[in-house]
């Protein structure tokens, strides 16, 4: 299975960094990656929607969001639990430099 | 004591019948700046997006053939969006902020403290007789006290400013931190209790002889505020606190409720064993 990109933005809350997510956003947008940006993770885990199941299970998943451990216990809270081989950014105690880097985005220069 | 708040709206619809997608191509002459203002405006609003193979099935609008993107204001985009998710009678976003506590499991001892501390009901017990949150609609926006009465660090809200309850990893320190845990015999029958009963004894007393009710609320207020930013709990739910007679009765039937769960989980699997059994003997 191909590798997967979730990027929360956390819309409910200002505790992740506006520029980190705008420019982590601008980065995926510009690349060639396949993502899917969801507007809040604990909005889809209190209703527990289908589509986590998806991406918990969906093979390469990298989750671009919070804390891993807050991220990983929304996952089991709604019945679905993330693969260990699931890989989790933190954009809460990260730069989004460091966020890119870590998913292989190319930098905002060369991003068409 | 009853909850003050009714319960809010839940969650919106799911992703699947929501989201927007965008197409091969569907960003084509809109630089990488353009192309995120366009996303964030649509997330802003409560759409999720999704740029992968096969997204465009099902999608409520696309980005591409649907809806253009080039030479347009992020603003214009969304209402677009909007437009169709109404069209479609979607539930709009953001009915409901989701503030709610999230149990971490590895660190989890069951001790019910806070399914006997929460005013408005929050948790439950499984069929296993394992303590979960039931009701996150319930929850009090911005109120993380379970978590400060939590012995074991194990109740997160992930939208919680600082660590650990926001979901940072649990440092030795934490647990032994003051402003961390709280005991609940303290929080509920000592400390916080007897302070607010015997400041508002002692005001009043005071108070009376000067008849001056407007201090005495002063003071009340200055004590509720002292203890709201010790430990970052909204004065309703300070003002709410249940007594300890309260939490006694609440942890009663909290253990009643798991006892009864357990017992029902057992019967149910001895008569599944019995019927296994019988089954095997008339070779079924």
């Amino acid at each position: 299975m191909s590798r997967r990109i979730v990027h929360c933005h956390c819309v409910y809350s200002k505790v992740v960094p506006a520029d980190v997510k705008t420019a982590v956003l601008e980065r995926l947008a510009g690349s060639d990656a396949e993502f899917e940006a969801v507007p809040d993770l604990c909005e889809m885990s209190a209703g527990k929607d289908p589509a986590l199941a998806r991406f918990a299970g969906d093979g390469e998943v990298e989750i671009v969001a919070c804390f891993p451990r807050a991220v990983r216990w929304l996952f089991h809270s709604a019945g679905h639990d993330l693969a260990a081989e699931a890989s989790i950014h933190n954009m809460r105690s990260s730069t989004a430099d460091e966020v890119c880097g870590a998913l292989g985005l190319p930098d905002g220069e060369s991003a068409s | 004591m009853k909850p003050r708040e009714a319960a809010r709206p839940g969650p919106s619809a799911p992703f699947g019948e929501l989201h927007v997608a965008v197409e091969p191509g569907g960003f084509d002459g809109v630089d990488a700046a353009g192309r995120g203002a366009v996303l964030a405006a649509l997330l802003e609003a409560g759409h999720p997006v999704s740029r992968k193979a096969g997204a465009g099935e099902g999608a409520l609008a696309r980005l591409g053939s649907d809806i253009g993107v080039v030479d347009r204001a992020p603003e214009q985009v969304v209402e677009d969006v909007a437009a169709r998710r109404e069209a479609a009678a979607a539930p709009a976003p953001g009915a409901w902020t989701p503030w709610f506590p999230v149990i971490d499991y590895d660190r989890c001892t069951n001790c019910m403290q806070c399914l006997s501390f929460c005013l408005f009901d929050v948790y439950s017990v499984d069929g296993e007789g394992r303590i979960t949150v039931q009701n996150q609609e319930k929850c009090k926006t911005s109120c993380p006290a379970c978590s400060r009465v939590c012995p074991e660090v194990a109740i997160l809200f992930p939208k919680y400013k600082k660590g650990p309850i926001n979901g940072d990893e649990v440092k030795a320190e934490d647990i032994a931190s003051e402003s961390m845990k709280v005991d609940i015999s303290s929080l509920l029958g000592g400390d916080i209790y007897s302070a607010l009963k015997e400041r508002s004894g002692s005001a009043k007393k005071r108070f009376s002889t000067e008849r001056d009710e407007s201090k005495a609320l002063l003071e009340r207020k200055r004590c509720l505020k002292e203890l709201k930013d010790k430990l970052d709990i909204p004065s309703e739910v300070l003002m709410s606190l249940p007594s300890a007679g309260d939490i006694e009765e609440r942890a009663r039937r909290a253990r009643a409720k798991q006892e009864e769960r357990i017992a029902r989980s057992r019967s149910a699997q001895d008569q599944k064993e019995t019927d296994g059994a019988s089954a095997k003997e008339w070779d079924i």
